[in-house]
């Protein structure tokens, strides 16, 4: 398990730029929202913890389409499907490799962006907590997502279709902590909701990706 | 008969001769009796009841809009249901009446989508208001479309049906996870549940319960609604099986010839 774990992490630094990519389109969507709603700050300190939310879901969904595409295009998903190692522990160790290359980094990089919004000042812990707890959520969702899609030639367009709706109560529960948290109120229900989300779906969804990817090979 | 020998019968229907046989035998009664219930429902309601005191007649939509909402989250069941038994017993009907029933379900989300938002213009002074219930349904919606996307997408029909059964199982469950999310997120212009309520039908809570002067009309078209989507679905799954068969002829011609 941590072979295959390392060897997801290698090839996410070394080959393609995968890894880099979904952080610089989190900056760019960042950017792009003072140009597109206008530069008043007030106006911005008051949509910074949903438009970080968002920036960093899509940029979650930026790099799924990679995520088992590579391996199903050079064999190696048939090998890892035969091998001892059961498919619902390879899927998880999947997005766990997606989670630390995608989703800790945006988690990181998220205060720095939120300086640029005008975050204000008691919003910058919630919004870490919130993403970090939210994140691994959405690589599981993600994963899930790929799994549907890995056989199909044009598949990028049709995983954003099918995992979006899935990324709903993740994104109203971790925007809202985050949002509560930015003015001051109690983030204590979104925050266990979030959570318990994160939790059901690691324990949960694997084994529909599993299967998914089982029907897939057939 | 005993109930072991009943489910029995209803498994027959797998087979998709017999299943064709029967349905094309019951349909013209679904048909008839789905456009009678809608023709009198919608002509009572519309003309024989008066308007209402607050709303006006724009409380007419009424007939069209909650048969329709019924129908679309009732839709979304059915497909479950075939889904999972297609899963555990891998009866093609099953699948292929999942299939048939997605679009019906996406007009049918249209159809309400639609009518609430006249509706509303004129009551809540909006189109649109990120209130729950429609928020859910919008997301319903969503969910139709990425449903029929799967279905279109993949080539192979064994694996399209087992793919896109398991997104309606998981699809399912994240439906009503954001249903409650929604209800979190912000409250509601919407009225509470007003129709089929056991409290509001026994006249202890009259609150919110819709008069029987607007009940009788309606419970005639959500009637005329159920049957017209069982004449559907059975009509579309008819068809799915047909296409399939013509299918599997060209192929055979094409091996031999």
């Amino acid at each position: 398990m941590i072979a295959l774990l390392l060897r997801d992490l290698k090839l996410a630094f070394r080959a393609g730029g995968g890894f880099g990519l979904g952080l610089a389109f989190f900056l760019i969507v960042t950017v792009l929202v003072p140009f597109s709603v206008g530069p008043q700050s007030s106006l911005l300190s008051t949509i910074a913890p949903g438009v970080l939310w968002l920036g960093a879901l899509l940029a979650c969904l930026l790099s799924l389409d990679r995520l088992l595409a590579l391996d199903w295009e050079d064999g190696s998903l048939d090998l890892l499907a035969t091998a001892p190692l059961p498919l619902e522990a390879v899927v998880t160790i999947k997005a766990l490799a997606h989670w630390l290359t995608t989703g800790l980094p945006l988690v990181l990089a998220a205060p720095f962006l939120g300086v640029l919004l005008n975050l204000p000042v008691p919003g910058f812990s919630w919004l870490v907590i919130s993403l970090l707890i939210g994140t691994p959520a959405m690589s599981v969702i993600g994963t899930f997502g790929a799994a549907l899609t890995v056989g199909l030639k044009r598949g990028g367009l049709l995983l954003s279709l099918l995992v979006l709706p899935l990324y709903v109560p993740t994104l109203i529960f971790g925007a809202e902590v985050a949002r509560r948290g930015a003015t001051g109120m109690e983030t204590q229900t979104p925050l266990l909701m979030l959570a318990g989300i994160t939790a059901a779906t690691i324990a949960l969804l694997p084994f529909a990706s599993a299967a998914v990817l089982r029907i897939n090979l057939r | 008969m005993s109930i072991a020998a009943k489910a029995n019968a209803l498994w027959e229907y797998a087979n998709p001769r017999k299943f064709l046989a029967t349905s094309e035998r019951v349909m013209p009664f679904f048909w008839i009796t789905s456009i009678a219930c809608i023709v009198v429902g919608l002509t009572w309601g519309f003309f024989f009841t008066p308007d209402d005191y607050k709303q006006g007649s724009t409380v007419k939509i009424i007939y069209l809009h909650v048969p329709a909402a019924l129908m679309a989250i009732n839709c979304w069941l059915m497909m479950l249901a075939t889904s999972l038994v297609w899963l555990v017993r891998r009866h093609h009907v099953s699948a292929l009446a999942a299939r048939a029933a997605a679009p019906i379900g996406i007009v049918m989300t249209l159809i309400a989508l639609a009518t609430g938002a006249i509706w509303g213009q004129p009551m809540w002074g909006t189109w649109w208001a990120w209130d729950p219930r429609l928020t859910s349904f919008l997301i319903l919606f969503l969910f139709y479309l990425g449903y029929v996307a799967l279905w279109e997408a993949i080539e192979d029909p064994d694996t399209a049906a087992d793919l896109t059964s398991v997104l309606c199982l998981v699809g399912s469950v994240f439906a009503i996870l954001s249903r409650y999310a929604v209800n979190f997120w912000n409250q509601g212009l919407h009225q509470g549940a007003s129709v089929m309520r056991a409290a509001a039908i026994t006249g202890a809570d009259t609150e919110e319960k819709v008069s029987n002067i607007y009940f009788y009309p309606l419970l005639l078209c959500i009637i005329g609604f159920v049957l017209l989507f069982i004449a559907l679905v059975l009509y579309r799954t008819g068809t799915e099986i047909r296409a399939r068969r013509i299918k599997a002829l060209l192929a055979r011609e094409r091996v031999n010839g």
